[in-house]
């Protein structure tokens, strides 16, 4: 009888409280009461963030102000020192270009550094669960030995791309991206780490990375040809001795300008080639569509001509920030309710489901975290990001070894850094559970130690062998360079 | 449990309507990076919708989202003013991006209210989950007097 009675007032409202809006205000009182965080607040990557949000850079930026200062400082001596002599005696235009060039210089040096790479928000529980479900059903789940690292496998143009699992962000990564170990992040079409800009370089600042060093080439070239002029001009009249006397910082700028011109004219040359063949610097140094892995392979992703590949990399559509950075926390849908008899058991499989992911997910995670960050966190170093501007014999940049160490509390992981490519199997001798809350590092709060604390460079990691021999000598001669 | 928590109980459910389940439809990668949905008819929904309809739904999704990232002459145009203004001009006008994921929103809006939302379905619009999945929601179908 009762029963009946309630029954009828449920039927009236069966869909009718659906909100169509994808984002659900707050309504009751009870959730004003909770300040509103802005989601960059929230954010579970390693990231800093400045301007309430607008501004999105890496945990370490000390290379960064270094870069920023060394532009200053010589584009600044040059201004102060040399110009007013060129500009009367030649003419006042290259006071004019070198102005121009410096600020297009520093735009896109700030547009590189402060602007989202192409991150890829991490998966809410539901999709994670729902994902791990596909995937023991198709391992067909068993209990006794690690599973088989995740892999998906999707024909594209012809070629078969694997599709990583990536434990961090409990996603399969689209093609073309790569986990990020020093940002802690996934990010699409991901180029590689770039310290000297603070950030790193993909989809969506990769052309502002590109017409940053661009510029700065032809920065330096201008700088450093016309100190030469300068000088040169001034010891016809005056003598090469009190030339120097008088203009002591052009010595400082020769030096600095003839260091860098090597690597950053080299560095765009090898991005230029990368950016004609469409691939990124993360799959030219794997070798993924190198010819000398099979007879078959070939980039799937180009456009077949260097034209079409130039324009789609450079002028194509620029993507919108995936991640939403100054957008409020929302609370979450309707909380699923305890399910009665024979409704679906969504509610009830969930929490079940989100210790069976944090479990599988912690024993095989230090074989494909090893494999993918290493490279992102080594490109930064044995790629052609180094060697730039080096400054007293120490080129080397300082982050190296990944901050894996520091991620989900995996400590045992630090000892195997230093091994390279190889995959390391676990002995299953740490497995640290975490609850599925504890599992995404907290912004800023890590347990790690001081990040200088790594090793230096490796030897070796380039293998200019595998590269086909276009691009061979320029990658042989920043190897060179990062040495020096 | 008694009568006063039950009917409390069931008032809370009336407050919101519950989740039966999420079906998460992929991306296919089939064309490479572009972001397009795969169009398989999942099989949770086949009870609630007609398998033509929503693949009608996620072509057109797909359609607009081709739209967005196709590289031809405006999109190159827009490129090239862009880097000549040192990209300030993105300052005030939106990216042709931006706009087409306007336009999706108002499409999905348009769907959950006239198709899904009648049938206890709920699309979220992909850019809410970083354009990895379609979540579509299924509600409890109280009509059965559960």
């Amino acid at each position: 009888m009762l029963h009946l009675r309630v029954a009828e007032p449920m039927r009236e409202c069966e869909y009718s409280q659906i909100s169509t809006r994808s984002s659900t205000p707050m309504e009751t009182p009870y959730k004003k009461r909770i300040p509103k965080r802005r989601k960059w607040q929230a954010f579970p990557g390693r990231n800093k963030f400045y301007c309430n949000g607008r501004i999105m850079m890496a945990r370490q930026t000390g290379v960064f102000y270094l870069t920023l200062v060394l532009i200053l400082v010589t584009s600044g001596l040059f201004f102060a020192f040399d110009c007013p002599f060129l500009s009367m005696q030649i003419t006042p235009a290259i006071p004019v270009i070198g102005g121009v060039l410096f600020v297009f210089v520093l735009g896109t040096l700030f547009r590189t550094s402060f602007s989202d790479p192409g991150v890829l928000p991490r998966a809410t529980p539901d999709e994670a669960a729902d994902l791990e479900r596909q995937i023991d059903v198709a391992n067909g789940s068993s209990s006794g030995y690690r599973p088989p690292p995740r892999t998906r496998e999707v024909v594209i143009n012809g070629q078969t791309v694997k599709l990583k699992y990536c434990f961090t962000c409990k996603i399969f990564r689209p093609p073309r991206a790569s986990h990020c170990s020093l940002c802690d992040n996934c990010v699409e079409r991901f180029d590689h780490h770039c310290p000297w800009v603070g950030n790193c370089v993909g989809k969506r600042n990769y052309r502002f990375f590109y017409m940053f060093i661009l510029s700065l080439s032809f920065l330096t070239i201008f700088i450093f040809a016309f100190v030469i002029t300068h000088v040169i001009l001034r010891s016809h009249r005056y003598g090469f001795l009190n030339t120097l006397k008088d203009s002591p910082a052009s010595v400082l700028e020769v030096v600095v300008c003839f260091f860098s011109v090597w690597s950053i004219v080299g560095l765009s040359g090898f991005h230029t080639y990368l950016i004609s063949s469409n691939q990124t610097t993360n799959e030219d140094i794997k070798g993924s569509w190198s010819s000398k892995r099979g007879k078959g392979n070939y980039n799937p992703y180009s456009y077949g001509n260097i034209f079409t590949n130039c324009c789609a990399a450079l002028c194509g559509p620029l993507p919108p920030s995936l991640i939403d950075r100054r957008g409020f926390v929302q609370l979450d849908t309707p909380q699923p309710i305890t399910p009665t008899n024979g409704i679906t058991m969504y509610g009830s499989t969930q929490s079940q489901s989100h210790m069976a992911a944090a479990t599988p997910l912690l024993q095989s995670e230090p074989v494909i975290l090893t494999d993918e960050a290493f490279l992102p966190g080594r490109t930064s170093l044995g790629g052609p990001c180094s060697g730039a501007l080096p400054l007293g014999g120490h080129p080397t940049p300082p982050t190296s070894t990944p901050n894996l160490s520091c991620d989900n509390d995996m400590l045992p992981l630090r000892n195997e850094q230093s091994d390279g490519l190889r995959h390391h199997h676990t002995d299953g001798g740490h497995h640290h559970f975490l609850t599925p809350e504890e599992a995404p590092s907290p912004p800023g709060m890590l347990p790690c130690g001081s990040p200088l604390g790594h090793s230096h460079t490796i030897q070796g990691f380039y293998n200019p062998a595998s590269q086909d021999s276009l691009h061979e000598d320029s990658v042989r001669g920043l190897v060179k360079l990062s040495s020096v | 449990m008694s009568l006063e928590e039950w009917t409390h109980s069931l008032q809370d459910m009336r407050q919101q309507a519950a989740i039966a389940a999420k079906v998460f439809i992929q991306r296919d990668y089939t064309n490479g990076t572009v972001c397009q949905f795969q169009t398989k008819f999942p099989s949770e929904l086949e009870t609630r919708i007609d398998k033509q309809q929503f693949e009608e739904t996620v072509r057109t999704l797909n359609n607009l989202y081709a739209e967005a990232e196709k590289l031809g002459g405006s999109s190159y145009l827009e490129g090239c003013l862009a880097c000549l203004t040192a990209y300030t001009i993105f300052l005030c006008m939106e990216t042709h991006y931006e706009k087409v994921l306007k336009k999706i929103a108002k499409f999905i809006q348009e769907q959950n209210d006239k198709i899904y939302a009648p049938r206890g379905l709920l699309l979220t619009d992909p850019i809410e989950r970083g354009l990895r999945v379609v979540e579509v929601t299924i509600f409890e179908d109280r009509s059965l007097g559960r």
